[in-house]
């Protein structure tokens, strides 16, 4: 009976201070089968695979890995016992080939090229086997994203894995991709390989799995057939009470133009071109939606666009509050200070880095780019007491928990930073928004109350910019889409002639050809 | 490492620890004075005896500490906007020179009371545009302020000597100095303001400028957490980018971090040169440039630890120049020994005990549940 089972863990524990990350976990995964695990962020699925890794012990629990139980003190003991596992964020030496990073940590011996040459045999007969076709001398940092995705799965399956562990592993990829992805895990799987798949992306689960797992709280709250459940009960699961996702869209009449953008080329600091004859317009009253897969220059659009990084080529027009056209270009530069005062308000991607200052309390991180407000600002001093009240009010109104504007800006979690940063742009009514990824990393929870708020502020006539790499979102919210490849915009359809294969095209487009 | 809290109360943080790496590092020094064949606790309580036996040796001590404040909050306040400044000798020498300079040229023309606020601004200037220089660089050329601010302090040191030697050298003096100040136009000693209150001091080098660098540090600590300047300085130094987003530019925030350093740091040279020697000279900064940059980060970059750590630091260089002298095996090079003690175990290896305590206090806070 035991010996069915790949994987098995019993009452699994761990906690981190005061969190409670697992709490009594029991897993069981039959051999060669593909079983998911979802649950929310801070759900514990990725504290459970990385015990399961051997990246930090148990508090308490047993693991049993082919029926026969096994103490990991490490990662190298987990690997040891067939486990490997391709991380969200690719683990590769980018100026290393494909050859150097399967090899990277398995060397034999001391002189490299008995390795290399043994390495090769053994790539060959893995690609062979599991139909993962890499060119085994190409460098790392010149290979799209999907197969970056086959040389880490080919990296496990080199040190010997039967038992892989994909942690998101379609974040990056476009629809094609994903779909190709798929193909290889029915291989892997037709070979004997057992999968754990964690992902919170309920159609994948339902398209490739088995049987899956749902976590909340640190807890598995179900434990189902794949057959015999569908998408809104995973959901229901996951939240722990019905979700509706859909309703939020109503077509509406677009009002004046507010913002235009025309041949936006821009250059990195390595002389990349990452942008390319960039146009774009936006409207009062609507969501345009920026589709594409990451990487494929949305975030320097976003960047230009919000006055981030200065203007190389082409210009930008926003419309003030009376109607008068502000031009923006090369010499002509704007700032975020004045296109916020200009009524421009801008969620950034990167909510770590850009969006909140980690080292401040909450109520500093509110104040990020409105000190100098009349309701805060007393001459060259900022009014804490004031400032601390209207954080408050701002928690109260986004449902931002814990209601402490004394907390640590890094203390809360995903979907509640991110409520912090929304409430701040969008007390004072933005004329334009630029949103990027608004809800990466949040949980179901708060990606529902998030869209509603985008709607909202678009109802209200606020001209909105959604770029995100979910299709999904794009989907639900926005009335024009864009797709963005290769640093161009590759299309343009309206929301009613769009739908996952005609945007996953336009996706793939200038990819290809690169 | 089981059931370890992550998040301690904040008097272990702020208190214990700090106390324990002291302890450590007298442990350490005790070591050394055992090897040397003396007894440690000898040396201890001589040391302490030294630093607060007396009136005498409270008005040193806090002479010395008066110099580690400055320069520690000149790092402080650099480390806030994420620069390490370096150059703390160099702005607190050519800060002197400033004071210095308009002493020489007002005080046989103009009144001590307007000459010595004059003479403080015109320090404080000097100090700021020696940090203007490498914080320029740094903002516009990416010159790391690092090198930049350490080679600051040798162009500082032979500026020095050039202008003692060839400009306000006084004609058939064989010392390489200025002449003395008019004796209107120095700071007032403790001495003499204790005396205006008809209090007995004894005659140290402690003057006024103790009472100005706690007023910067009052200065310090509003501007940091309670002015927009603050803020946004507070902002670049802890997410650059953050800082672009919210319209912040940090090139010209470092510009301004970098100038209230050095302007700090220029104090040193109005304790040292308006307080104590009355006179231009070379070295009086004597590494307290450098002491600072321990007093910041054992004070966590904060007014209030900067003094308390200053207190330690002046301490020591007191209590260590008697110990010197009481005790004769004990030579200067191992109070400096000491010194780096210190520095090693508060600064370097500050969180060393941190896993222990953590430990012992997961342990007796549950021991009452349990």
């Amino acid at each position: 009976m035991s010996s069915e089972l790949a994987v098995e863990l019993r009452g699994i524990h761990k906690r981190f201070g005061t969190v409670h990350a697992n709490r009594g976990v029991d897993l069981s995964v039959r051999r060669g089968s593909v079983h998911g695990i979802v649950g929310e962020n801070g759900a514990g699925k990725s504290t459970l695979m990385s015990i399961l890794y051997g990246f930090y012990p148990a508090d308490e629990g047993r693991i049993a890995i082919d029926g026969e139980p096994v103490v990991l003190r490490g990662t190298h003991d987990a690997i040891t016992h067939g486990i490997g596992m391709v991380h969200q964020h690719f683990m590769l030496v980018e100026r290393f080939t494909v050859l150097e990073n399967v090899v990277l940590g398995a060397e034999q011996g001391f002189a490299l090229a008995k390795s290399l040459a043994a390495a090769r045999r053994e790539l060959q007969r893995l690609a062979d086997e599991f139909g993962l076709a890499v060119d085994p001398d190409a460098r790392v940092s010149e290979l799209p994203v999907g197969a970056l995705q086959r040389v880490e799965i080919l990296k496990a399956l080199f040190r010997g894995a039967r038992i892989l562990i994909l942690d998101e592993p379609t974040g990056v990829l476009t629809p094609q991709e994903t779909e190709a992805l798929f193909r290889v895990l029915a291989t892997l799987k037709a070979r004997g390989v057992t999968i754990l798949l964690i992902t919170h992306k309920l159609k994948e689960i339902l398209a490739v799995t088995d049987r899956v797992t749902v976590m909340r709280g640190g807890s598995v709250v179900a434990d189902r057939e794949t057959a015999q459940t569908g998408e809104a009960e995973l959901a229901e699961l996951m939240v722990g009470r019905q979700v509706q996702r859909s309703g939020l869209h109503a077509a509406r009449e677009r009002g004046e133009l507010r913002l235009q953008a025309e041949g936006l080329d821009w250059r990195d600091a390595a002389g990349v071109l990452r942008l390319q004859g960039v146009s774009l317009s936006l409207h009062a009253g609507e969501i345009v939606g920026v589709a594409g897969v990451s990487g494929n220059g949305q975030s320097e659009l976003l960047a230009l666009l919000s006055s981030l990084q200065p203007l190389q080529q082409g210009h930008l027009r926003l419309r003030d509050d009376d109607g008068a056209w502000l031009e923006f270009d090369a010499a002509h530069p704007g700032d975020p200070h004045r296109l916020r005062r200009l009524g421009v308000a801008h969620v950034p991607e990167d909510r770590h880095r850009l969006g909140l200052v980690l080292g401040f309390e909450a109520w500093e991180s509110a104040l990020l780019g409105y000190v100098d407000d009349s309701t805060v600002k007393r001459g060259p001093f900022v009014a804490g007491a004031a400032a601390r009240a209207q954080c408050r009010q701002m928690m109260e109104e986004f449902d931002v928990r814990p209601r402490n504007e004394r907390l640590g800006s890094s203390k809360f979690s995903g979907g509640n930073q991110q409520k912090l940063i929304l409430a701040r742009e969008f007390r004072r009514a933005p004329r334009v928004l630029l949103i990027g990824q608004p809800t990466r990393g949040v949980d179901i929870g708060a990606i529902e109350f998030i869209h509603r708020r985008i709607v909202a502020l678009r109802d209200a006539g606020c001209a909105v910019l959604l770029v995100s790499t979910e299709l999904d979102e794009i989907l639900a919210l926005a009335d024009r889409i864009l797709v963005m490849s290769g640093g161009r915009i590759t299309g343009e359809l309206a929301r009613s002639e769009a739908d996952e294969t005609r945007l996953g095209c336009l996706m793939g487009d200038a990819r290809a050809a690169a | 490492m089981k059931n370890v809290p992550a998040v301690l109360p904040r008097w272990i943080d702020v208190v214990l620890l700090p106390v324990l790496n002291v302890l450590m590092a007298l442990g350490a020094a005790g070591l050394v004075v055992w090897a040397i064949g003396q007894n440690p606790f000898t040396a201890v309580q001589l040391l302490v005896q030294g630093a607060f036996g007396s009136a005498l040796a409270w008005s040193y001590t806090l002479y010395y500490t008066t110099n580690f404040i400055c320069t520690g909050l000149a790092v402080a306040v650099a480390f806030h906007c994420g620069h390490f400044n370096i150059g703390a000798e160099g702005q607190g020498t050519v800060g002197g020179l400033g004071v210095g300079l308009v002493l020489l040229a007002g005080d046989a023309w103009l009144p001590g009371w307007l000459l010595v606020p004059l003479a403080l601004a015109g320090g404080l200037l000097s100090g700021a545009a020696w940090a203007f220089v490498p914080a320029w660089l740094q903002a516009r050329r990416g010159s790391h302020i690092v090198i930049t601010t350490i080679m600051f302090n040798f162009l500082a040191s032979t500026l020095m000597v050039w202008l003692l030697v060839n400009v306000v050298k006084v004609p058939g003096n064989q010392a390489v100095e200025s002449r003395l100040f008019a004796p209107g136009a120095v700071l007032p000693s403790a001495q003499a303001m204790f005396a205006a209150l008809g209090i007995e001091w004894p005659d140290t080098p402690l003057n006024l400028a103790f009472a100005i660098a706690l007023l910067a540090c009052v200065g310090v600590w509003a501007m940091l957490w309670h002015t927009r300047l603050g803020y946004a300085l507070r902002t670049v130094g802890l997410a650059a980018g953050a800082a672009r987003y919210a319209g912040i530019d940090p090139r010209r925030l470092t510009v301004v971090a970098l100038c209230i350093s050095g302007a700090l740091a220029a104090l040193v040279g109005v304790n040292e040169i308006a307080g104590v020697h009355h006179k231009l000279l070379l070295d009086f900064v004597a590494g307290a440039g450098f002491t600072g940059i321990a007093v910041a980060l054992m004070g966590r970059n904060h007014p209030v630890g900067i003094v308390l750590s200053a207190l330690l630091f002046g301490a020591l260089a007191q209590g260590g120049s008697e110990l010197v002298f009481e005790m004769p095996a004990f030579t200067r090079d191992m109070s400096v020994a000491v010194q780096g003690f210190v520095v090693l175990f508060c600064g370097a290896l500050a969180l060393l005990l941190r896993p222990p305590v953590a430990w012992v206090y997961g342990r007796l806070a549950k021991g009452p549940a349990a």
